[in-house]
């Protein structure tokens, strides 16, 4: 039952995307076609788990004080490995996601749960986490990419709907829309569940997965940044 | 004179054109995050031109001169993220040490900057673009100041949305992204613009 639940945590109730708002960046880029999304999805659901398990194998190992330094470069090493798959058996893909592809090793997601479940879980656990975790971008990606794709662009994975040819909106694949649907997919997502998921109220570092190790305290770290000042 | 051309068309497209923040999509998290106020925005956007620049300057000569000779450019993206995080951690250490005036304005931002996708993407997109290390320098800096000049006008926007009443389910970041939306509209509009003043 616990490993249930650990792998529908991140689909629904600690979705990535639209309840935790991580990974932003590649959930902008990337959702301008459904194609598009599913691969991103993809590749970063599969660094997500060999990582989740390297890392929780690794636990005991990793000294403390040097453990994120350690996290990104095994994170490094699996989008490397990715990458040179995607060049070799999916050349026309690795094109589409170009840069987006590399920057899969600055996801916050990834290093997020590398630092909040991997290393104190078992190497099962940790493996279904980045399952679910994967699965709950992936879906959230392609979500929005079927918004984005089929009102903007009339089409769906590639394939034209006939009647949508005569009434695209073509913002909504540009960058605007991008921001737009996000916002409204994140507002509808808190309108159904009323706010009972642990919903992210803000972008303030609280709620950043780097906050643990970028300053323990930013409160604090902007005081003491203030009181040098004066 | 058309070395000069090129500079200025390289910097007129990363500023206004492929503007990082709002049309690739680059460095969302402090976008959104430290947009707040005038000042830590502007902080931001400083700290940030300051390491595009030395992250270039340290990479651009790594992959030409090092891992382009040896056939190791599959290693690009492990190397990259390294020698940015470790000279992050550099000067920072090196700043509050030399210049303690400066580290108390850029000091904060810093160690936020290391895994910001946007620093990675300006050192990958140099590399891809083909740029030469000048033409690198230079489109590191147009980056930086394209983050620098969203940074600011998205924080006097936030300013005054402060005072807006949205719907509940509107309220915090959906609220934020709309207003995001707007700005990147705005930039939208340049779309034609360097072709224009510059031809192909």
């Amino acid at each position: 039952m616990k490993k249930l639940k650990i792998l529908t945590n991140g689909l629904l109730k600690e979705n990535p995307v639209f309840v935790l708002v991580l990974g932003t960046c590649p959930t902008l880029a990337m959702s301008v076609s459904v194609i598009n999304a599913i691969a991103m999805g993809l590749a970063a659901t599969a660094v997500l788990i060999c990582s989740n398990v390297a890392i929780s194998l690794l636990r005991k190992v990793i000294p403390d004080t040097v453990r994120i330094p350690c996290y990104i470069v095994v994170i490094a090493g699996f989008v490397t490995l990715v990458q040179m798959l995607m060049e070799a058996y999916l050349p026309d893909l690795y094109e589409m996601l170009g840069v987006y592809l590399a920057l899969i090793v600055v996801n916050c997601i990834i290093l997020g749960r590398a630092e909040m479940f991997a290393n104190k879980h078992t190497v099962g656990e940790s493996a279904l986490d980045g399952l679910g975790m994967g699965a709950g971008f992936t879906l959230a990606l392609i979500a929005m990419a079927t918004v984005r794709e089929v009102i903007g662009n009339g089409s769906f994975a590639g394939m034209e709907i006939g009647f949508l040819q005569n009434y695209k909106i073509p913002i909504l694949t540009a960058p605007p829309g991008g921001f737009l649907v996000f916002g409204c997919l994140i507002a509808l997502v808190a309108h159904i569940t009323k706010g009972k998921a642990p919903q992210r109220k803000s972008f303030d570092c609280e709620s950043c997965p780097s906050a643990s190790f970028c300053r323990k305290d930013c409160a604090a770290c902007e005081k003491t940044a203030e009181t040098e000042a004066k | 004179m058309e070395t000069y051309k090129l500079l200025l068309k390289i910097i007129m497209t990363s500023v206004l054109v492929n503007n990082y923040v709002l049309s690739k999509f680059l460095g969302i998290c402090p976008f959104l995050g430290v947009s707040k106020k005038l000042d830590q925005a502007s902080g931001m956007g400083i700290a940030v031109i300051f390491v595009m620049l030395i992250a270039t300057a340290a990479t651009w000569p790594i992959q030409t001169y090092l891992l382009d000779p040896n056939g190791m450019g599959y290693l690009q993206t492990i190397v990259f993220i390294l020698v940015i995080a470790a000279l992050v951690q550099f000067v920072e250490i090196v700043l509050k040490k030399f210049l303690p005036s400066l580290h108390k304005s850029l000091g904060v931002y810093l160690p936020l900057i290391t895994t910001n996708c946007a620093v990675l993407g300006v050192t990958i997109n140099n590399i891809t673009d083909g740029y030469n290390f000048l033409e690198s320098m230079v489109s590191s800096l147009g980056c930086g100041l394209g983050f620098l000049l969203a940074m600011v006008i998205f924080a006097g926007v936030r300013e005054r949305m402060e005072e807006a009443d949205p719907p509940k389910a509107f309220r915090g970041i959906p609220i934020t992204l709309a207003a995001a939306s707007i700005v990147s509209m705005a930039f939208y509009g340049f779309g034609g613009i360097v072709t224009s003043l510059f031809g192909e």
